[in-house]
């Protein structure tokens, strides 16, 4: 089965390292309007951990951790 | 009560400020409050012009220094100081960064003589009580 996202936003920080993609998507989930889903694209092994911890205390919803080729793409719905 | 990471900066050598501004950016990620107090080398690192200019690594770790600082250039990591600046920023009032009063008369420094990042000028005393309203300090 596959599900689709629709993704409003792809913010590609791969290279960056801990904090910096997590910044970066925080900084994507501030601009972007409530109910709009960000996906962001880490080489960073902190994100794996960090993203959802942030996910989970901000209140967005993580859709989806889908790896990849040296990274993951961390799917995130702005919630509130 | 707002969670708050305090933190007494005394270093003032590169591999040191690195940890302090990323921990600044990890506790911005996670909501909560920092207050930074610069003292002895770590006040003289935020002179006007010196987070540009330092190169210094800690004695202990002077050999690995050079390859490190190459390492950090050639993999385009922002500068400790581009990061605490961006948390700074991004945590909109939340990170306060003080300049220790007793080094800045000692030096005969003036708060227009400190880089801009730095909020204002206290005294010990001020810091370690705002420091009780927070759970964790760290002194680097």
């Amino acid at each position: 089965m596959s599900v689709e996202l629709k993704v409003d936003r792809t913010i590609d920080a791969r290279g960056s390292f801990c904090p910096g993609p997590l910044m970066e998507l925080i900084r994507a989930i501030r601009e972007a309007q409530v109910g709009e889903v960000i996906e962001v694209l880490s080489s960073d092994s902190g994100s794996k951990r960090d993203i959802p911890k942030w996910c989970q205390k901000a209140g967005h919803e993580l859709l989806a951790v889908i790896d990849d080729e040296g990274f993951a793409h961390f799917v995130v719905r702005k919630s509130r | 009560m707002a969670e708050r990471i305090s933190m007494i900066v005394f270093s003032g050598t590169v591999d040191k400020l690195f940890p302090v501004a990323i921990l600044t950016s990890g506790a911005v990620a996670m909501e909560q409050e920092v207050d930074i107090f610069l003292t002895f080398w770590g006040l003289m690192a935020f002179r006007k012009g010196q987070p540009q200019a330092n190169r210094k690594i800690s004695k202990d770790f002077e050999e690995e220094g050079k390859a490190m600082m190459a390492l950090i250039q050639e993999k385009n990591v922002p500068s400790w100081y581009e990061t605490l600046k961006k948390a700074k920023e991004m945590g909109n009032g939340k990170v306060r960064i003080h300049a220790c009063a007793m080094t800045m008369d000692l030096l005969g420094l003036k708060k227009e003589d400190l880089d801009e990042i730095v909020d204002d000028v206290v005294g010990v005393g001020e810091f370690v009580e705002e420091a009780q309203k927070g759970k964790v300090t760290l002194f680097i």
